[in-house]
């Protein structure tokens, strides 16, 4: 008898070790007093070491541990946005109230495994491996939404996303078993062949799998109408948090949104794509119109979230490479955009005694230039101006909708995209059209004004510090970069897309 | 040059952005002075006789997704070039002569403003074109937004400039779908372009043509404003700073018709002969609401507003003729427009100045002690009303001779908005500068910095007077160019009641040559 060893792709898999021995080597840390001041740093480290490695395998594409994962230039290039996002919301989390008060080493640990979890689920190929990444990526966001521990709403917010978090696993794991019974397999290529004879429709069982399926993913995505803990969550969370769970996650899950329709479901891509454009133009209306009237500037990134995810929908909508290419470009500029308003809206929390109210960036534009000019960039991004790296998201998604002969969810987004200015221009005005009165600074008094009295004490240079001011300002600079020349990340999203152009149609 | 001539103001806008606040305007003007320099050096070299695109610029900028940079002159953009780069200079100057608050970011918006309206004229790719056009919006929101004035009944300017917003956006948003659908059908599957001369090479189908003219009509109708779309002008106009609105209603308003001119007519053609009634109609709705309301407000900032309504009427009737005279005469109109409503809208914040309120019935008497300035009025005042001997007479004559070739009902109706025209802005000037003066007003003639920014501009209205030629000897073959594509369709149908009477259209005969030869033509 022979005894094959099992071939590891010790190079391939290098990322995921390295962000695996970085969440040991900080944990660690975190525990002795002397060096616990370094494991900011160190969680950068490894970040930076683990998009490193993932850059250095940038082009290959191969099976990893028995088809289980796939590493590809759309896996790398997702694990890039969750990385960065990561790595600003280690930046934007110095001096956070809930890094102290979680311990600085549990709440890098748990930000570190959920980018593990993201990685993975990126690369993952199979419904067991697609299961446990997604896991990997939600249990430490759980906890993550409930590290400010002074804080009711963040304690809410943590437990409102862990019982809907579960539901949506639970609906997930249901209908990965109906895909399975269905088709026979649980690799991604077997389904495509297992349900390719009757086609989706002629089966039951695969269409409750998948409809289930779609459903549980829809709910991590936060598409309507599975979206209600969204603004909930993201307004109770610590911000940095928001910030990162608002982008990494979104990037993560459409990651595998993508590889589970467009490879294991591309054959029946006739069956599914009028249910998803639905639920895109669902998301598009509710996302738009529930920002409508929000005050909260996390709330009202929230909903907005929310209707960007019904646009990058779109993109898969079409099941084409140009879908993909799209979706990948968007998510990118959608990380940036993000990043850069949560980056002002920390700076504000901590300056202001109006939390992450709209009245707490009034004035900005005279107060602080260089967190108003950031604020103001992604709020015209995000709403499509031209000049920026929205518009080119915009010009990308409806080009592919129009070409893939969905006109109509292409004008949806349009429509959208006026409603939203509604919102995105009101926090403009905000920053540049009003006075600012007795914002900021001035209100030095939080237990006078109204403030709960676990509020967080106020730095009142927060809006000057570096490690906020920098990543917004690098954030906007690259957004506006890739709004004017915006064909290097075009060609990178292109790579994305071809990786998987031989499942599709 | 094409390049330094579109990116001049914004690179002296930021600029200004790095000297002390008392400059910063100063830093933008010079930067309008070269821009206007620069665009004298292109109109000099152009080539009037030649049709086709000159000083051509074309890089592929998103080669993934078929856009490319690219950027021309021919005599359809060049005078209106040159009417944004003539226009932005004094409007920059007036501004900076009465130092707003914020200067640097103030400054910073007006050459921003007028980088994306030069590229909206000279943009010769489909894509680009869109996208200068929804960039225009962006500063213009920023400067009728932060230094807008609030209204006593309660609306504020960053609630007027919204309401803008939304109207405009809702065009352009569509018009960008519009744009990438136009593109994609007319590749069908091969290589994708946006290039409005490749473009023309293959018209859409009808049943597409129709949905999409639509779509492109409504971003321009609004633009303009046309009648029944014009819901924001209103409150926008009397929100806006002075000299932004000078550029805004001069310039801006143009690219809505010069849209239908470079994209509408020539990849659209079977749809622009389908609903040429239906836009006439808007048209002189357009004329006659415009007029009408211009003569029974009081505020004079809506008496210049809906004036240029009815302006815009006309000049989309002119297009709309489908007839080269009439297109010519649109063009003429175009920059005759501008050049009067520019000054206009200066002219009123001059007399805002000595007033105290920009209310018709509380002002009067500025002429007592104010001859130059009264003059200046005068002469702008004859202008709108296209007096003969003024500029605008030839293009508003160009324009119905068009219209009577080809509608002559039409024609009838656009005459009684000429009429009306007399009315309103002859009103405007005589309850101003006439009468008895009340007491509060301040009868001062023009100051010398004044003076240097309105002379210079009235100057230019008298002397394209004496020469229109200027403009149309330029614009003719280019205005030929844009019609025969519809030309081809209208006379391949069947003959209508009117085809009979038109001996001139039928003169026309280069109609039956097939469109890839356009640019070819001499």
């Amino acid at each position: 008898m022979n005894f094959n060893a099992p071939d590891i792709d010790y190079a391939a898999l290098s990322p995921v070790i390295a962000l695996t021995g970085g969440i040991c080597v900080v944990l660690l840390a975190g525990v002795f007093d002397r060096v616990r001041r370094a494991v900011p740093l160190l969680t950068l480290l490894t970040l930076g070491a683990a998009a490193g490695l993932f850059i250095w395998q940038w082009g290959e594409r191969k099976d990893l541990v028995a088809g289980a994962l796939r590493l590809d230039e759309l896996a790398v290039a997702v694990a890039l946005i969750a990385i960065l996002a990561a790595a600003f919301c280690v930046l934007i989390s110095v001096r956070e109230p809930a890094v102290s008060q979680a311990g600085s080493g549990e709440y890098h640990v748990l930000l570190l495994g959920s980018v593990l979890g993201m990685t993975l689920l990126a690369q993952a190929q199979n419904l067991v491996s697609f299961f446990i990444a997604i896991e990997t990526l939600s249990v430490p966001l759980y906890v993550l939404c409930a590290t400010n521990l002074r804080r009711a709403e963040s304690l809410e917010s943590g437990l409102k996303y862990l019982i809907i978090g579960s539901m949506g696993s639970a609906t997930l794991l249901y209908g990965l078993a109906f895909i399975y019974g269905g088709s026979g397999s649980t690799d991604f290529t077997g389904i495509a062949a297992g349900i390719g004879k009757e086609g989706v429709l002629g089966d039951p069982l695969v269409l409750v799998g998948i409809a289930l399926a779609a459903t549980g993913l829809a709910f991590k995505i936060s598409i309507a109408p599975f979206h209600q803990w969204t603004p909930d969550v993201y307004q109770g969370a610590p911000t940095p948090v928001t910030a990162f769970m608002a982008v990494a996650t979104k990037a993560a899950a459409f990651a595998v949104f993508v590889r589970f329709f467009d490879v294991a479901l591309a054959p029946e891509a006739g069956d599914w794509d009028v249910a998803l454009a639905v639920l895109a133009t669902a998301s598009i209306a509710v996302g738009n119109i529930g920002a409508l009237g929000q005050d909260s500037l996390k709330r009202l990134l929230g909903y907005s979230g929310i209707a960007q995810a019904g646009y990058m929908l779109g993109g898969l909508v079409v099941a084409s490479e140009a879908g993909i290419n799209a979706l990948v470009f968007y998510l990118a500029v959608y990380s940036l955009m993000n990043l850069a308003a949560f980056a002002v809206i920390v700076a504000r929390e901590r300056e202001t005694s109006f939390g992450d109210e709209i009245r707490a960036v009034e004035g900005l534009g005279s107060e602080r230039p260089l967190l108003a000019w950031p604020l103001t960039i992604s709020m015209l991004a995000l709403a499509g101006l031209p000049g920026t790296a929205g518009f080119i998201g915009k010009l990308y998604l409806i080009e592919a909708l129009v070409d893939g002969d969905y006109t109509w969810l292409g004008v949806a987004i349009a429509v959208g995209t006026m409603i939203s200015l509604a919102y995105y221009l009101r926090v403009v005005a905000a920053i540049w059209m009003r006075p600012a009165e007795d914002t900021a600074v001035t209100a030095e008094v939080p237990a006078v004004a109204g403030a709960s009295p676990e509020a967080d004490p106020i730095d009142a240079d927060a809006g000057g510090r570096w490690y906020l001011v920098g990543p917004a300002l690098l954030a906007a600079a690259a957004t506006v970069f890739f709004g004017v020349i915006p064909q290097p990340l075009v060609e990178w999203a292109e790579h994305a897309g071809a990786a998987l152009s031989q499942f599709l149609p | 040059m094409i390049n330094s001539v579109l990116w001049t103001p914004l690179l002296f806008g930021i600029l200004g952005l790095f000297v002390p606040r008392r400059w910063a305007g100063w830093v933008v003007v010079g930067g309008a002075a070269v821009t206007l320099g620069l665009a004298i050096g292109l109109l000099a070299g152009f080539d009037s006789g030649a049709s086709g695109l000159q000083d051509t610029v074309d890089v592929d900028w998103i080669s993934g997704l078929g856009v490319s940079y690219s950027l021309g002159l021919d005599g359809l953009n060049v005078f209106l070039m040159m009417l944004t780069a003539l226009l932005w200079l004094p409007a920059v100057a007036f501004a900076a002569m009465r130092q707003p608050d914020r200067p640097h970011l103030y400054f910073l918006m007006l050459a921003l403003g007028e980088t994306a309206t030069l590229g909206a004229f000279l943009a010769q790719d489909l894509l680009l074109f869109v996208l200068f056009f929804d960039l225009m919006l962006v500063p213009f929101y920023f400067l009728f937004g932060a230094w807008g004035q609030d209204r006593p009944d309660g609306t504020t300017a960053v609630a007027a400039t919204m309401k803008m917003i939304v109207y405009t956006l809702i065009g352009s948003l569509l018009m960008l779908v519009a744009a990438i659908a136009t593109a994609i059908l007319a590749a069908d599957g091969g290589q994708l372009s946006f290039s409005i001369v490749d473009l023309q090479q293959n018209v859409l189908s009808e049943g597409s043509q129709r949905w999409i003219f639509w779509f492109f009509a409504a971003a321009f109708l609004v633009k303009m404003p046309a009648f029944l779309l014009h819901g924001w002008m209103p409150d926008a106009y009397r929100a806006a700073p002075l000299p932004a609105l000078a550029v805004f209603s001069a310039v801006l308003s143009k690219v809505g018709a010069y849209g239908f001119l470079r994209v509408v007519l020539p990849l659209f053609p079977d749809a622009t002969i389908e609903f040429q009634e239906i836009v006439l109609v808007i048209a002189l709705a357009s004329i006659l609401y415009g007029s009408v309301m211009a003569f029974t407000q009081t505020n004079v900032r809506l008496i210049a507003g809906y004036s240029s309504v009815a302006q815009l009427g006309f000049i989309t009737a002119g297009i709309f003729a489908l007839r080269p005279d009439g297109a010519d005469g649109a063009l003429l109109q175009m920059v005759n427009h501008g050049l009067v409503v520019a000054p206009v809208f200066l002219i009123i914040a001059v007399l805002a100045e000595r007033a105290g309120t920009e209310d018709l019935r509380e002002m009067g008497g500025i002429a007592l002690r104010a001859p130059v300035l009264a003059a200046m009025f005068l002469i702008v005042t004859l202008a709108t009303l296209a007096m003969p001997g003024s500029a605008n007479f030839i293009g508003e004559f160009y324009i119905l001779n068009g219209l009577f070739q080809a509608k002559i009902v039409f024609a009838f109706v656009a005459g009684a908005g000429m009429v009306l025209a007399a009315y309103y802005a002859l009103r405007l000037y005589q309850r101003t500068m006439h009468n008895r003066k009340p007491e509060p007003i301040d009868s001062r003639d023009l100051g010398w910095r004044d003076a240097a920014v309105l002379v210079p501009l009235v100057g230019c209205i008298v002397a394209l007077a004496f020469y229109p030629q200027l403009v149309l000897k330029r614009t003719d073959a280019a205005v030929g160019n844009q019609l025969r594509q519809a030309q081809r369709v209208d006379s391949n149908r069947p003959l209508t009641w009117q085809r009979g009477r038109e001996s001139e259209a039928a003169s026309i005969s280069d109609s039956a040559r097939p469109s890839g030869s356009g640019a070819a033509a001499s």
